[in-house]
């Protein structure tokens, strides 16, 4: 495992290692030799223009593609050491391990409590009570309990755009996953969700990993301690954000970064 | 001065453009609230309490439609009964499965061939597979007509009212783990229940002014019968048979009958809009 941990090697846990992924859509290679590793209980970040492949990185990791016939990933993504591209990986066990926020808030088409049941359901057969409880647990941990308390039996669609993104947060951590993936989170919402949002990503990492990707530079350098820049396929660099950002190693990181690219 | 003739030309053709649609429009409406207005001033003399009240009478003596609208309520909702979940569970595997394989395109041709092919065409077909073995005129025949009616339509619009749910829900049900078969049932098909639900309305109020497929399955009957098994009378067919007659008092029932299947084909494309708009309002 030593070999992986070429960024940081004091601390570093890897959560997941990735090792020569490559990613096809239909016959066009979107993900070019991917290597990296993230760490344990700690935010990265994917960041780069659009079309880089970093949303197509962050989908390998729950095997979202497969929804998708003419989509498919090559190489070893291994969470703490199993290859979950394997096919022998029964998906909704990984699934239940790794949860996932998308771009746009995705309410499911019912109430508040259920949209967060309906995960927890599908794994746990809780009493009323434990339902009750953990449905309490998702709401305090997405800081959405004192705006949503009353209104539990209201329909999830009902929300703002920023508590109903922090719904899909609840709804992903009641099911107790290790992973969280952000696809974009705060890239539909206000300033001021997006503040909310943020905070809470430093407070989810005490229990999470947490993998971002992100268009906003600024929010990378705010909310992660390391970040990967990719462009057209390829990870150019990586490795723990202050640096990236101070002092990246690779001129077309800096040029990235600086604005003066993408 | 050349800016402002491209403006003048651009702002008479907006106007010439707005004139034709607006004459378009009224063309249309025209004759729409000449049959409502036709059908009102003939119609609404002969509503009568006694429609409701009795059944159809032979010529020359007063009566009702009641036995008509017995067998037009009873046909229709066992149709509706038969093509609905066909139509639903076809539609649902053509919007959820249909991206792969061969199936789902071939199903999806002869579905738009179903939903345009002439109903007198469905009404001989029931005729020669059912109405010619049985060896006679039954409320089942034209139930079962109608119900390959309702079948495209209900396809047709639960595919598309499915196609209009995000895939990004799909996504993220997905990403919780939860099985196709789950996805389906909790979240995309209760997205578009609004929708699904127009479209079947709007199935029965197609049906319910049927006649052709009518004619050659549960014929009529001029007395009450609430045996499916039998010839049933029927509005469009009791309309039909009527208007034509010479005679004043059916040509009165005919209008009667007509009104009476206008009002419910509008009240239920009233109510279709009304749930659609609800759905649309939620999201």
């Amino acid at each position: 495992m030593n070999a992986e941990n070429t960024t940081d090697p004091k601390t570093i846990v890897p959560k997941i290692i990735v090792k020569d992924l490559n990613f096809y859509y239909g016959n066009y290679r979107a993900l070019k030799n991917i290597n990296l590793s993230i760490a344990e209980k700690m935010v990265t970040a994917f960041i780069g223009p659009s079309g880089c492949g970093k949303s197509t990185l962050l989908r390998t990791f729950n095997r979202m593609y497969q929804l998708y016939p003419q989509q498919k990933a090559t190489g070893e993504i291994l969470l703490d050491g199993a290859n979950i591209l394997d096919k022998s990986q029964d998906l909704n066990m990984l699934r239940a391990r790794i949860g996932m926020v998308f771009q746009k808030p995705t309410p499911f088409p019912m109430s508040i409590y259920d949209n967060i049941a309906f995960g927890v359901k599908l794994y746990e057969n809780l009493s009323k009570n434990d339902m009750d409880e953990r449905v309490e647990w998702a709401l305090h941990k997405a800081a959405l309990w004192t705006e949503a308390k009353d209104k539990l039996k209201q329909s999830g669609t009902g929300l703002s755009g920023g508590q109903q993104q922090r719904l899909c947060i609840a709804r992903a951590i009641a099911v107790k996953p290790q992973v969280l993936l952000l696809d974009e989170p705060t890239s539909a919402l206000d300033p001021i969700s997006t503040a909310h949002i943020e905070k809470l990503i430093d407070e989810l990492k005490e229990d999470f990993t947490i993998v971002i990707v992100t268009h906003n530079m600024q929010q990378a350098a705010r909310v992660s301690d390391y970040t990967a820049y990719m462009y057209l396929g390829d990870l150019i660099e990586f490795g723990d954000t202050s640096t990236v950002f101070t002092n990246p190693k690779r001129k077309e990181t800096e040029d990235y970064i600086t604005g003066r690219f993408g | 001065m050349i800016m402002m003739n491209l403006y003048t030309r651009r702002r008479i053709i907006n106007a010439a453009g707005l004139v034709i649609s607006v004459l378009a429009m009224a063309f249309g409406l025209f004759w729409l609230c000449w049959i409502l207005w036709t059908l009102l001033e003939h119609g609404l003399p002969a509503l009568t309490p006694m429609v409701f009240a009795q059944m159809t009478p032979p010529p020359g003596s007063s009566g009702g439609l009641l036995n008509a609208i017995a067998g037009s309520l009873m046909m229709t909702l066992v149709g509706t009964l038969i093509g609905t979940p066909i139509g639903i569970l076809a539609g649902t595997y053509l919007a959820e499965f249909g991206q792969r394989g061969w199936l789902a395109p071939i199903t999806r041709f002869i579905n738009d061939v179903l939903l345009s092919a002439p109903s007198i065409v469905i009404g001989l077909f029931v005729y020669e597979v059912y109405v010619v073995h049985v060896k006679h005129f039954s409320g089942w025949a034209g139930a079962l007509a109608l119900a390959i009616i309702v079948i495209p339509i209900v396809i047709r619009t639960t595919e598309n009212m499915l196609r209009l749910v995000p895939t990004t829900l799909r996504e993220a049900a997905a990403a919780l783990g939860a099985p196709q078969w789950k996805i389906i049932n909790f979240i995309t098909l209760r997205a578009a229940r609004a929708g699904i639900i127009t479209g079947v309305m709007l199935a029965i109020a197609r049906i319910s002014g049927e006649t052709a497929p009518l004619l050659f399955t549960a014929l009529n009957n001029q007395f009450w019968n609430s045996n499916m098994d039998q010839p049933m009378a029927n509005l469009p067919v009791v309309i039909f048979q009527f208007a034509m007659s010479p005679y004043e008092d059916w040509q009165k029932l005919a209008w009667a009958g007509a009104l009476l299947i206008t009002l419910s084909v509008l009240t239920l494309n009233i109510l279709a809009r009304v749930l659609f708009r609800q759905k649309a309002a939620s999201h």
